[in-house]
């Protein structure tokens, strides 16, 4: 009998978080396909793909505009930004982006996009009400992560060949500074504070934390698998969470996740997703992140209250960005 | 709803006249008071034409150069931001008999070199380079003897020498289980060495050799290449036809005229290199279509050479804040140096023979197949270290 009550207590905690996570959640995830040339809709309370959108040639950076009711896809072998309606998922525009548009940031007040141009060496800003190209700023060889500081006064590009970040000041479209960081810097991400940068170093394997003051590096961490060898761990997307509590790094072929301790800046342990995780996404909630797998076409859900990976979902073929709308 | 090439094509040309003019008024960067001038000399010598098999494929004069130009680019574009302004020499070697005299005035006061020459011209500038601490970057030798014994102390190879091709071949085959070869050589030298690369290859990763023929070139094959390869490969029992014809004269009319139904991999067929025009992973696809919008002409792997050369030397330079030739070697033989190659994973010197760590690409004529360090092949300090000679395996003085 006592059997039979623990098997019952077991099934309804069981049942219980998964019950929770349906009501809790009501977000849709976006992510392109680079190989597929398309945009895949994801319903995460589901964990099932519900859409798949054909959209354009390599489809890699992807955002939502302030207020929700458009997405911003470069498809890059196009050359263009495409916008799209998120009620109707139809293609609404084009915008002008310059040369092969991969990696681009939303301003955080305008409705202004930061596009790098990687055959270019440069970074195209847009104005999206007015379709056009309004400035172009040159930069380092194969510019890539590229972000704006929450509080509006920066945006930061990463170049991978020439491996330094470019203080771009948000107004007037200056290069203001240049700090030199490790081998293939990727990923960059601001505190919400708008104090400190985390920029990822692929070669290298590090993650360094900059000052935004000093616009010097305060902190590298080295980041380390436990049984694999050094030249596996990648790290490219990063992200912080709004209370600068817990930093979270997708390590490529290392197919894991690292969870920082972004106060003592303490690797507290890396989780298993799929193979060559790319990028990385909050839930509105904060309470799960999610990550595109570009090598195993899947995309992994992670519970943030436990750190743990709770799951996979086939998304299509090299899932590269993403982007969650509440 | 897809927006075809052409319309992103119009698109991109509309806009792009206001983005340049634009881009005049950019201040390019808001310090660099002084500019430190870092000068690098690109030796090459002139190429004696092989009997090629066929015209199909013209060998670019400018092969290598291409590459070093766009490096010096690259430096370039960074050295705006840090103060360097890097500038490439173009010096051709003496066609015929040099005297050391002569190569001392020809690398007199350069501490820099790149040089696409040939082992014996690499033999003799060797030493004199080492005399006066100038470094040498060599893009072009395979040679092992020099990785393996009577290393230079100054002297960097960017090139996968023949032992890492021959082990990126035999790591793939042993994952397919093709482990009986029939290995096939031509008269030269060079293929004599190559085959040397492949036995030993062999042998490490557990392949047998069933068999061996050397290709005589004793008739016109040209016309019978047909009847000729059924009966030069006739009644052996193999799993894959091993070819070393580094010149290419005569390992392109083995495919498909075998007695038995077997693949050719080796020089020809599926070969192991370090760049291939199929190769487009890892960003490769970027540096590709820059080298093609410079050179109006597709990457080889000597430009890639060149490339990476030069981008070392850059590295180098802008990190350690110095011209000195001891400062940059060392830089360059320590662990914080990390290379980008487009390769998917970082690439370094080998200490113990300025030896260029990396992948070795195994490609088809139009396609990539494979990469190696084969995964499952591993090592305890860098699977990179499972292609060529490792370090307990090599006899150079540090």
């Amino acid at each position: 009998m006592s059997k039979g009550i623990v098997c019952c207590i077991y099934l309804v905690l069981l049942w219980v978080p998964s019950c929770v996570l349906r009501t809790v959640a009501a977000e849709t995830i976006y992510i392109t396909l680079e190989k597929d040339n398309a945009l895949a809709v994801v319903d995460p309370d589901l964990g099932a793909l519900v859409a798949t959108i054909p959209i354009g040639q390599r489809p890699r950076g992807i955002a939502l505009s302030h207020d929700q009711s458009q997405l911003y896809v470069a498809t890059s072998d196009d050359h263009v930004i495409q916008i799209i309606d998120v009620k109707t998922l139809a293609p609404v525009g084009v915008l002008p982006s310059g040369d092969d548009p991969e990696t681009f940031a939303l301003h955080t007040a305008a409705e202004i996009l930061f596009v790098s141009n990687e055959d270019d060496s440069l970074v195209s800003v847009v104005d999206v009400n007015k379709q056009q190209v309004i400035h172009g700023i040159g930069v380092g060889v194969e510019p890539e992560g590229i972000a704006v500081s929450p509080d509006g006064q920066w945006v930061v590009s990463a170049s991978e060949t020439t491996n330094m970040i470019h203080w771009i000041d948000a107004e007037n479209y200056n290069v203001v500074d240049n700090t030199l960081v490790d081998p293939r810097p990727r990923g960059v991400a601001f505190t919400a504070d708008s104090q400190y940068l985390w920029v990822t170093s692929e070669l290298a394997g590090t993650v360094a934390i900059l000052d935004v003051k000093t616009r010097q590096i305060i902190k590298t961490i080295t980041l380390a698998v436990p049984g694999l060898n050094a030249d596996r761990n990648q790290p490219v997307g990063v992200l912080i969470d709004p209370e600068t509590q817990w930093a979270y790094v997708a390590m490529g072929p290392a197919n894991r996740v690292a969870v920082i301790n972004a106060k003592t800046f303490v690797v507290e342990d890396y989780l298993l997703v799929g193979e060559r995780v790319w990028n990385l996404s909050f839930s509105p909630d904060y309470s799960r992140l999610y990550c595109t797998n570009g090598v195993s076409n899947d995309m992994s859900i992670i519970d943030l209250t436990r750190h743990k990976v709770v799951k996979s979902i086939k998304v299509g073929h090299f899932p590269w960005g993403l982007v969650v709308k509440p | 709803m897809n927006l075809s090439k052409p319309q992103g094509v119009k698109f991109l040309s509309k806009w792009w006249f206001g983005l340049s003019v634009m881009l005049w008024f950019v201040p390019l960067t808001v310090f660099c008071a002084d500019t430190v001038a870092v000068e690098i000399v690109y030796i090459s010598q002139k190429q004696t034409l092989k009997p090629a098999l066929s015209n199909l494929d013209s060998i670019p004069k400018d092969e290598g150069l291409q590459g070093a130009l766009l490096a010096i680019k690259d430096n370039n574009t960074t050295g705006k931001f840090t103060g360097h302004q890097f500038k490439l020499l173009e010096k051709q070697w003496p066609a015929s008999s040099v005297s050391d005299a002569d190569i001392h005035t020809f690398i007199a006061n350069k501490s820099l070199l790149v040089v696409a020459l040939d082992d014996n011209a690499l033999a003799r500038i060797k030493p004199l380079a080492a005399a006066q601490s100038t470094l040498i970057m060599d893009v072009v030798s395979r040679a092992d003897h020099f990785r393996q014994q009577g290393c230079g102390d100054h002297l960097f190879h960017i090139a996968p020498s023949r032992a890492m091709r021959a082990d990126a071949l035999a790591q793939y085959l042993l994952k397919k289980r093709w482990v009986k070869w029939f290995l096939v050589q031509g008269p030269t030298n060079e293929d004599k060495l190559f085959s040397q690369a492949l036995k030993r290859a062999a042998k490490r990763f557990g392949s047998t050799l069933v068999a061996q023929k050397t290709w005589l070139h004793d008739y016109d094959a040209r016309r019978t290449a047909q009847e000729e390869v059924s009966v030069f490969t006739q009644g052996v029992d193999y799993d894959v036809l091993v070819v070393a014809d580094e010149q290419g004269l005569f390992g392109e009319y083995l495919s498909y005229r075998t007695w038995k139904p077997r693949p050719v991999v080796g020089t020809q067929g599926l070969v192991p290199t370090a760049w291939h025009k199929t190769h487009e992973q890892w960003g490769a696809v970027q540096i590709q279509n820059r080298f093609k919008a410079q050179a109006g002409r597709r990457m080889t792997e000597k430009d890639y050479a060149a490339y990476l050369a030069i981008r070392s030397y850059g590295e180098a330079i802008i990190r350690v804040g110095s011209n000195e030739p001891e400062k940059i070697k060392a830089y360059l033989l320590s662990d914080q140096f990390a290379l980008q190659g487009y390769k998917g994973k970082p690439l370094s010197f080998r200490s113990w023979n300025g030896q260029l760590r990396q992948p070795v690409l195994l490609a088809a004529p139009r396609a990539m197949v494979a990469t190696a360090p084969i995964q499952g092949f591993l090592h305890p300090i860098s699977e990179l270290d499972t292609l060529g000679y490792d370090q307990r395996e090599v006899d150079c003085n540090e």
